[in-house]
């Protein structure tokens, strides 16, 4: 065996910049298949830990997807609200164990701004059941009190106290803003990977009192109602844009649905968050399978090339081979020979691939984060990838057994005098 | 082991699947220690011998021993391993394994071979000290143990090949027209180092080659056609 890693290494050598080449790219292609394997599982891991122990989302009618992208991912804008009549009226329904209203439609700096209660830092779970945590400070008390997510702090840079400004819709761009009311950080939330960290919580009655003196989703020209006033005021919601319900036994959420789906007063739907990310990740799934496939198939082209390239030489390696033979290699060494060559760049590859993926993750994970909302933080392999790269490896030193068995007949037929 | 390296009698062998090809051997025998010169015009059977001695070929009748070890009983594998064990081949050119260094394709046969290792160590400390030696003796010093035998001359190299064959103490020594590629001047040069060394090491030497005027350095010539009743055509 000794002799045998020796020369293929040697020659591997010799030839080190075709296989070097070759390597390269299968290292590409494993790069590709790894990463979007990782995506994939990033995204649907993110995904499915989005919401936990909620029984029913409702919404104004529309699609349930639509309902969870917007109340639950922060995606896209409702096209109708809930009065707040039919919230109290649901919220009191027997069955219904907790419920926590929320409003969206601002927005701090690109971050969705949510008004809701402090019901939502005691009720609002995710990924296996686990509660929003505070990393500093408390839930809002004042009016003018903000909550804001991990991301929100470390990337705006804020901290306890700090001032802040509103802006209305989602536009980052401040033109039509709420700088008459600042508001003043009250907490800020521990990482949870989710929505909840790139979002600004507010109480509903913060909302309102910001567009006190607004109307038709712009400031009422020539109204303006400072920020001291805004107590005076009735502050109690007229509307709101989803609410989270919990019920007391899990076995009524059919019937719950029903009620709400058949709300008299307006037209509500009510999705259980479950079966609707199911559904979401169905849609999701069909781009993330075939995205999966085509770098499987981009795999498939550099081993094919790979096969190419060693069968190639081996035309001009008839003498290499003969030679070799004649101090003794049989022809099952001459097999191994060029099966370990193939194998050699193919886990040179692999490497490549893997290596060339931490870096890449390195400096993508901060714009995947921001942009996508997919956090790639934790970077170890899943066990998916390792047997995906374990595949990869497998099938490299498969196919390298076509240039081995080649060489094995050429010498076999050659013997000791190599014909050209 | 007696005195006879090879033992042909009544050999008979055909291409497979070519009808025309035959090349018997009635008789011949080579002794230990022996030099033959085997003379015969290309497509004579020379390379056939050649491969039916190195274990590569095997005939359809006849004894053939080498050694007094009989190749048609033996596997492929076996006789892979035979002609490792006991054989050093030499060829015409292209010799080396082109990407190994002067010294590690000396030292090759023994990485394969447990016996011609042990023989090379056994008159010195290292493969690499033997390779040395022997790439000296041939006259190419120590700096060219280093060297890619691709940076070599074409006589360079054949010494080489030589000190390749050579190395471990083989029994035989098999020189396909190793000096078809020099000038006149080098390939006496060349035969004389070559017999120089199988005589001090009392290696038998069959040495095939189409240019009668080598004959004269060897103390037994043969015609192949006097050997063979050889036939090219059909039958």
């Amino acid at each position: 065996m000794r002799p045998l890693l020796f020369l293929a290494f040697a020659s591997a050598w010799n030839r080190r910049t075709t296989l070097g080449l070759m390597a390269i790219s299968i290292g590409l292609s494993v790069m590709l298949l790894l990463g979007v394997e990782q995506l994939r599982t990033q995204a649907r891991e993110s995904f499915s830990q989005s919401i936990s122990g909620t029984d029913l989302v409702v919404g104004a009618r529309t699609s349930p997807i639509q309902l969870m992208l917007y109340a639950v991912f922060r995606l896209g804008d409702a096209t109708h609200n809930i009065r707040w009549s039919s919230y109290q009226t649901i919220s009191q329904h027997p069955s219904v164990s907790w419920s926590v209203p929320i409003s969206l439609g601002d927005s701090h700096r690109g971050f969705a701004v949510i008004g809701t209660t402090t019901d939502y830092f005691e009720y609002f779970r995710y990924a296996d059941r686990r509660l929003l945590a505070f990393s500093s400070g408390k839930p809002f008390v004042d009016i003018f009190d903000a909550v804001v997510g991990a991301d929100v702090a470390q990337q705006l840079g804020y901290q306890l106290g700090d001032s802040i400004i509103l802006n209305h819709g989602a536009g980052g761009m401040g033109l039509s803003d709420h700088a008459d009311k600042p508001f003043r950080v009250s907490g800020i939330l521990k990482r949870t990977g989710l929505s909840v960290d790139r979002s600004v919580h507010i109480s509903l009655e913060a909302i309102e009192a910001i567009h006190l003196d607004w109307q038709g989703g712009a400031p009422m020209p020539g109204l303006s109602i400072p920020a001291e006033y805004v107590r005076k005021f009735d502050l109690a919601p007229k509307e709101i844009t989803a609410i989270f319900i919990g019920l007391k036994s899990r076995a009524g959420v059919f019937q719950m649905q029903r009620y709400i789906n058949q709300y008299k007063t307006e037209p509500l739907l009510a999705v259980l968050p479950g079966v609707a990310l199911d559904e979401l990740w169905s849609v999701v799934s069909i781009v993330e399978k075939s995205l999966l496939a085509i770098s499987a198939l981009v795999v498939g082209v550099g081993l094919s090339g790979l096969v190419a390239v060693v069968l190639a030489g081996l035309g001009e390696r008839r003498r290499e081979l003969a030679v070799l033979r004649s101090v003794g290699a049989g022809p099952g060494v001459v097999f191994m020979l060029l099966a370990i060559e193939g194998l050699m760049v193919v886990v040179a590859g692999s490497l490549i691939g893997l290596s060339g993926l931490m870096v890449l993750s390195m400096f993508a994970t901060p714009i995947l984060e921001t942009h996508l909302g997919i956090s790639l933080a934790t970077w170890t392999l899943s066990a998916e990838s390792w047997k995906l790269l374990l595949i990869v490896m497998a099938t490299g030193f498969l196919v390298s057994l076509i240039p081995g068995y080649r060489a094995y007949r050429i010498s076999l037929a050659d013997g000791l005098t190599p014909r050209l | 082991m007696s005195q006879t390296v090879i033992d042909i009698q009544n050999l008979l062998f055909q291409w497979p699947g070519r009808e025309g090809f035959r090349l018997s051997i009635p008789n011949f025998q080579v002794d230990r220690g022996e030099r033959v010169f085997l003379q015969g015009a290309s497509g004579s059977g020379k390379s056939t011998l050649l491969s039916l001695l190195g274990g590569v070929l095997v005939p359809q009748q006849g004894r053939l021993q080498v050694l007094d070890t009989d190749l048609t009983r033996m596997t492929s594998s076996e006789r892979d391993r035979f002609r490792v064990d006991h054989v050093g081949l030499l060829f015409q050119q292209f010799n080396l394994v082109p990407y190994l260094s002067v010294r590690e394709n000396v030292i090759l046969p023994c990485r394969f071979s447990q016996r011609r290792r042990g023989r090379a160590l056994e008159s010195a400390d290292s493969l690499e000290l033997s390779a040395d030696r022997l790439l000296g003796q041939l006259g190419l010093d120590s700096t060219y143990a280093q060297q890619r035998v691709t940076s070599l001359s074409v006589g360079q190299q054949q010494r080489v090949a030589a000190a390749r064959s050579l190395m471990g103490h083989p029994d035989l020594i098999i020189a396909d027209e190793p000096t078809s590629a020099l000038d006149a001047d080098r390939q006496s040069e060349f035969l004389n180092v070559l017999l120089g060394r199988c005589n001090e090491e009392g290696v038998t030497l069959i040495f095939v080659s189409h240019d009668q005027r080598l004959a004269h350095h060897f103390n037994r010539s043969i015609n192949l056609s006097e050997l063979c009743s050889f036939n090219a055509g059909p039958v």
